[in-house]
């Protein structure tokens, strides 16, 4: 401690200077990263929002501006049913994500009680995340298919007489493999917070008198909230840019904004993909500016 | 040690049926690919074979399954180390203010969020209309970075949450220079944690498919081969092709973990070298 204090008075320069390197320094280690960062995601999205006023035949695209495009979009209903869809979609997965994300962050953080063993749990439920997921929505198709596995066993138990055809291919499937597939990105952030509570607060709720029940929701609960709100960010921001995961669980049967944008890709029809991609866009950044007044990542890290 | 109360054994029923859940799926297409030559994409089992993944590394009609195979892991090297290089970097400058670092951050942010095809088909737009060919190892290495970068500075920032200056400070006061400290004290330190980086730099890019959809050209990375196959193969080669790269995704999780707990390990044992370099 001494140390650090020696150190700040025999080396403390003139404020401005001190400024002013901290930024070149900063901004020499920062380039790289702001350079993929200009390349890759602000330039297209300038490419998007341009090319959404552009125009389209069968087969080429040309420079124009015109607001065609919009105006189509937001004139269909497909549109507004496409996006209730979506919506619908991200709000049933936050829920389950979020209820079996709490409960399992809950076990690992409060009910084991080994670091070791904690942390192997908690290893055992992030690895899915470092693996296809291609194949992990593939690998439903022997459980939830007509002569699947869930409906053999629903038979066998004699639960129902003949096979369910909503298992496979409906938004039944999207969901589960959404739930399936996120549930992590809920798990590691809430379980991340938890970790943090100061156990001495927990013995003080219940030497105060507080049930279990009461201490998980006037202690717990309030102190997990930025975990679960980064959850949430991630959880949001997935199943509301997904295409791929609709796409193959529903058997092309539903749709969502970015399969919306994915046909129109398809088809070539470049600028009428910018244009619902720009509105998408603004939604997904709108629901998570509002999600970000709620918390400070760079805090809770 | 207290007793155990009623909620445990509760909540232990209700992870273990969340790791069923989890795995399940994997492990049954796991089984199933051992089906016999005459098996289909669902149980029962006709016979126990290796037969689909014979067939696996013999026919090619299929696509070239190899080639991208091969593709995928050079491209999942690349920006496995550009990861972790420009994390390490941008993580340093984040610990100090700098003019810009607000809008920095939120675009890394918005670099998460964004919806991944809406990369996919910038960049893809950005490449076609100014002639260059979209190509796996240009337009889709950089497409993948848009989505290994957020994460590896995630890590960084919550390293340097908890990075104690006084190891930096210490090394100042002995007549380090900027660099010495960074190199003879940061790095060593840090070294576990960047191998978690390189984890996800790695893994993430092996496995990404939406915004490699429109960026790869005409050379398919493997999660795209994958896709391909998932609509006109209906034989249980597909779950042999899921099987086998899950594995070697397995592999490589363990030997990344495997290697991390050995830098812990050496670092408690010996302490922290990090006064070393300077001598």
């Amino acid at each position: 401690m001494t140390d650090s204090i020696a150190t700040s008075a025999a080396t403390v320069p003139s404020q401005e200077s001190k400024h002013r390197s901290a930024n070149t320094s900063g901004w020499l280690l920062a380039s790289p990263l702001a350079l993929v960062l200009a390349v890759f995601l602000v330039a297209p999205i300038v490419m998007i929002i341009a090319v959404s006023f552009w125009g389209a035949t069968e087969w080429t695209i040309y420079p124009a501006f015109q607001f065609d495009n919009y105006e189509f979009l937001l004139s269909s209903d497909v549109t507004y049913r496409v996006f209730v869809n979506t919506l619908k979609y991200a709000a049933i997965t936050w829920v389950f994500t979020l209820l079996i994300g709490f409960t399992v962050a809950y076990f690992l953080a409060f009910h084991v009680r080994s670091l070791t063993w904690q942390i192997a749990l908690f290893l055992l439920c992030t690895i899915p995340f470092w693996t296809s997921n291609i194949i992990r929505m593939i690998s439903w198709i022997p459980f939830l298919g007509r002569n699947g596995l869930a409906n053999s066993a629903l038979l066998s138990w004699g639960v129902i007489d003949e096979p369910l055809e909503w298992l496979l291919f409906s938004d039944f499937s999207v969901i589960l493999a959404f739930v399936h597939l996120y549930t992590l990105f809920m798990v590691v952030p809430i379980f991340n917070t938890m970790m943090r509570i100061d156990k001495s607060l927990i013995e003080a709720a219940a030497d105060a008198g507080a049930s279990g029940w009461q201490t998980l929701w006037h202690v717990i609960v309030p102190l997990t909230k930025p975990g679960i709100m980064i959850g949430t960010i991630f959880v949001i921001a997935l199943v509301m840019g997904d295409f791929i995961t609709v796409r193959f669980m529903s058997g092309s049967q539903s749709a969502n904004v970015g399969r919306m944008i994915q046909n129109d890709i398809s088809l070539l029809q470049y600028p009428s993909a910018a244009a619902t991609a720009v509105v998408l866009l603004c939604t997904v950044l709108l629901m998570i500016g509002i999600l970000l007044r709620f918390v400070d990542i760079r805090k809770e890290l | 040690m207290e007793r155990r109360p009623k909620s445990f054994y509760f909540l232990s029923a209700f992870f273990v049926l969340f790791l069923v859940f989890l795995y399940g799926p994997t492990l049954t297409i796991g089984i199933l690919s051992f089906q016999g030559p005459g098996g289909g994409l669902t149980f029962p089992m006709r016979g126990v074979s290796l037969y689909w993944f014979r067939d696996l590394f013999e026919q090619q009609a299929v696509g070239d399954i190899w080639g991208s195979f091969r593709r995928s892991f050079v491209l999942g090297l690349m920006v496995m180390v550009t990861t972790v290089v420009v994390s390490v970097m941008g993580g340093l400058a984040f610990r100090k203010r700098f003019a810009g670092s607000t809008i920095l951050f939120y675009l890394i942010v918005t670099s998460l969020v964004i919806p991944s095809i809406l990369i996919s088909l910038g960049v893809g737009l950005i490449w076609s209309q100014s002639g260059m060919p979209v190509h796996w190892s240009t337009s889709g290495f950089g497409s993948q970075l848009t989505w290994t970068l957020p994460f590896g500075l995630l890590i960084m920032f919550a390293v340097f949450n908890r990075f104690d200056r006084s190891y930096e400070e210490a090394a100042r006061d002995l007549g380090a220079s900027n660099w010495q400290v960074v190199r003879f004290v940061v790095l060593p330190i840090i070294a576990p944690s960047l191998i978690g980086v390189a984890l996800f730099g790695f893994t993430l890019s092996y496995d990404e498919f939406a915004r490699t959809l429109l960026t790869s050209g005409v050379h398919n990375t493997l999660p795209l081969e994958i896709f391909g196959m998932t609509t006109n193969v209906t034989t249980p080669v597909l779950f042999a092709l899921g099987t086998l790269t899950t594995v070697f995704s397995l592999l490589v999780i363990a030997g990344f973990l495997l290697i991390a707990w050995q830098l812990r390990r050496r670092q408690n044992a010996k302490g922290s070298d990090a006064g070393k370099g300077l001598v």
